[in-house]
């Protein structure tokens, strides 16, 4: 994509707020157990802090962050960490997405507190990858660069 | 022809309005939802939700309880939901390169 003007304050200001917004994406994230929050909201936070990127310094320096054929892989990866969260414990001898039966620790309850963080995890990674991809997507197929 | 639109418009309006004058309050603790048993004298759901959530699962949040937990295959499908919509528009909108040879990604 062809930046027809460098503007330093755009530059400056969303490279200064995205790395907060990312900082705060991993709170919402992992503290999701004990307030509003979780693996839907997270993700979309840390997609947003790509994508300000993406909008203000071009397309070709924001590939230095997250390269664009990443994503597709990586949303894979998240919906195959909480089919396989799922799995595991079915292996253990529950049912399928049944976390008490993974053995993190003894504790039962405990396990399948771990075992949301697992899955809020797979879902935090597969918004954040699938929603940059179509933002790609989009850029794409309107211009030609 | 638009005199008709308007006014089916405005009769579906009237009989929302007037469906939701049924409604119970938000927050009434004696509105059938939130009773301990339903009306069919089976035990509620969400009563037991909100006495186990934080014995189960160790969590505070009881809505991550029954999000992660409790439905767990409802997020599975609604993760699956956002992951073939990123597969469609990848299909539909990506653009490959022919004039070098090569293909973008």
């Amino acid at each position: 994509m062809e930046r027809k003007k460098d503007n330093p304050i755009v530059s400056l200001v969303s490279r200064t707020v995205s790395p907060f917004i990312m900082l705060f994406a991993l709170y919402v994230i992992f503290h999701g157990h004990y307030s509003p929050g979780g693996g839907f909201q997270g993700g979309t936070m840390l997609a947003a802090a790509f994508i300000l990127i993406r909008l203000s310094l071009g397309m070709e320096i924001s590939q230095l962050q997250f390269k664009s054929r990443w994503a597709t892989p990586l949303g894979s990866a998240g919906v195959l960490i909480y089919f396989g969260t799922g799995l595991v414990a079915l292996l253990f001898g529950g049912n399928f997405l049944d976390y008490g039966f993974i053995p993190f620790s003894k504790v039962v309850a405990e396990n399948r507190s771990i075992g949301i963080l697992c899955i809020e995890i797979g879902v935090a990674i597969a918004v954040m990858a699938i929603i940059v991809s179509i933002y790609d997507d989009l850029l794409e197929g309107s211009s030609d660069d | 022809m638009k005199v008709v639109n308007y006014l089916i418009m405005i009769v579906f309006c009237a009989l929302m309005i007037y469906a939701s004058l049924g409604l119970p309050n938000r927050g009434d603790a004696y509105a059938d939802l939130n009773k301990e048993k339903s009306l069919s004298q089976t035990p509620n759901a969400a009563s037991y939700y909100i006495r186990n959530a934080k014995k189960d699962a160790e969590t505070e949040n009881m809505v991550t309880v029954i999000l992660a937990d409790y439905r767990g295959y409802d997020t599975l499908g609604e993760e699956t939901v956002i992951f073939t919509a990123g597969l469609v528009c990848f299909l539909l909108l990506r653009k490959e390169k022919k004039k070098n040879g090569k293909k973008k990604r």
